[in-house]
């Protein structure tokens, strides 16, 4: 469950999300709701689950237990997937951003964004085109938009990756430890376009290491480890007076190596 | 003893239709092999066990673990018993490409597996089926690495395609040994023949070190 009390229906509804590889349980019985427009950063030592929580709800990893509902629709129910026609276009209402990317490196910066409302949205591909380079300009790379990924800093691959989710018009965005790849000085650059996707009310949830994008954007921070939520709630709360121990080791780990 | 090469040149026309032949029939053999290959290879990446993956397995294992002589004997020979006669040009293109095919296949296989996962899961979170991120995403890229170990290829086929002078095809191999049934200039006819199959292979990894080249200053190898 989550802090905010508001009425609203929960976009993103998970109920005894469990997941195990072989032996290692990964998830152990997650309960969340997230509500439209808000953003949510999950924060949690590495091997805590976090980015397989988020890939569950995508269905690029598939939870054995448990139950995944976005926007009133049943992603997974106790292992089994939605069949492929559903799953794929109920994938285009949740766009991804992945650590490392994943740019199409045979593409040019403006077809990555392009291909998939081609493909997906029926978009004539001067249609498509043109809406990629609006969303371009939207991440601040209006001047990018012929060159090959390959030419681009991390930062920019970044926000061409965003875009390229942005394209599918999702109504939620996961994001997976989208600047732990980057240079640090290419992290703001990322966190900028994310802040302002958050300002526009996009739903959000963000897998991440950095406490002051959590901090400030977030309306939940939900702390995880081995595999559960330890305790979740306002930025401030958990920064500054978190309940559970294990949330407190985390932060002064994390808070004191900078 | 003393080489005598003028019975050779004196049938320069048949070595240079029967060069033609070994061309053709090598470039009809490696079409075939890629379309085979391409199939066997994307079936063997399905699930073990699953009906598909064991059909192409079970291909590749026989297809490898026979003599490609055998195998053309087997469509030439063996199938008129069963009422089937091929043309011999026929007969040595399907030999070859389902031959090529099995080779192929291992360099499909290994060419998509090559490409990062993340870009098959990109490709399905923006809601692509995985044909479509096959075709769009995965066999594009694939596709590029491919061409190294299919040159290889080809240049394995072009000299095996020496096999197919036993099914009465007329290729150079074939016209040199007509050559040497009238002229008894053995040794002087197989250094032709060596010599042309020589420059066929080498013009053709001439023209793949050309085209990887291209590639590359295309940015699309690394």
């Amino acid at each position: 469950m989550n802090g905010d009390a508001s009425g609203a229906e929960p976009i993103i509804r998970i109920r005894g999300l469990g997941k195990r590889f072989g032996d290692h349980e990964v998830l152990r019985g997650i309960d969340f709701d997230v509500l439209p427009s808000q953003v949510v950063v999950v924060i949690g030592p590495s091997g805590s689950g976090k980015s397989t929580f988020l890939r569950c709800c995508n269905g690029l990893e598939v939870a054995e237990a448990g139950t995944v509902q976005i926007a009133g629709q049943t992603l997974v129910d106790r292992g089994r997937l939605l069949p492929e026609r559903e799953l794929n276009a109920l994938r285009t209402e949740v766009g991804m951003v992945f650590q490392s990317f994943n740019l199409f490196p045979h593409l040019k910066v403006v077809d990555n964004i392009a291909v998939g409302p081609r493909m997906l949205r029926g978009l004539l591909p001067a249609v498509a085109q043109s809406e990629a380079r609006a969303l371009l300009a939207k991440v601040g790379l209006t001047d990018k938009a012929e060159a090959m990924p390959a030419s681009l800093s991390g930062g920019q691959k970044q926000r061409v990756a965003i875009a390229r989710a942005l394209a599918m018009k999702p109504r939620v965005m996961l994001f997976d430890e989208p600047t732990s790849a980057l240079d640090p000085e290419l992290v703001g650059e990322v966190l900028q376009v994310m802040k302002l996707l958050a300002s526009e009310g996009m739903t959000m949830i963000v897998v991440t290491h950095e406490m002051g994008f959590a901090r400030e954007v977030a309306d939940v921070v939900v702390v995880m480890d081995e595999g559960r939520i330890v305790e979740h709630g306002e930025p401030e709360l958990i920064f500054t007076r978190p309940t559970q121990e294990r949330t407190r080791s985390f932060l002064q780990a994390v808070l004191t190596r900078a | 003893m003393e080489l005598e090469f003028a019975p050779v040149w004196a049938g320069w026309r048949e070595l240079l239709s029967g060069a033609q032949v070994t061309v053709g029939i090598t470039a009809c053999s490696l079409l075939l092999g890629c379309v085979l290959g391409l199939l066997a290879g994307m079936g063997r990446l399905r699930p073990p066990r699953s009906p598909v993956y064991l059909l192409c397995t079970a291909y590749l294992a026989v297809i490898r673990g026979t003599p490609l002589l055998v195998q053309l004997f087997i469509l030439f020979f063996g199938l008129p018993h069963y009422g089937i006669v091929l043309p011999a040009f026929l007969c040595g293109v399907l030999g070859m490409g389902i031959y090529s095919g099995a080779y192929v296949s291992e360099i499909v296989r290994g060419a998509i597996q090559s490409i990062d996962r993340g870009q098959m899961e990109a490709a399905r979170s923006i809601g692509m089926s995985r044909a479509q991120a096959m075709r769009a995403i995965i066999l594009p890229q694939a596709v590029v690495r491919m061409i190294p170990p299919l040159g290889n290829e080809f240049i394995a086929l072009i000299k095996n395609s020496a096999l197919v002078s036993l099914l009465t095809i007329h290729d150079v191999m074939h016209e040199g040994q007509k050559i040497i049934s009238v002229s008894y200039r053995s040794l002087e006819v197989y250094l032709v023949i060596a010599a042309i199959y020589f420059v066929l292979t080498g013009l053709t990894s001439l023209a793949l070190r050309r085209l990887e080249t291209r590639l590359r200053a295309g940015g699309l190898v690394q």
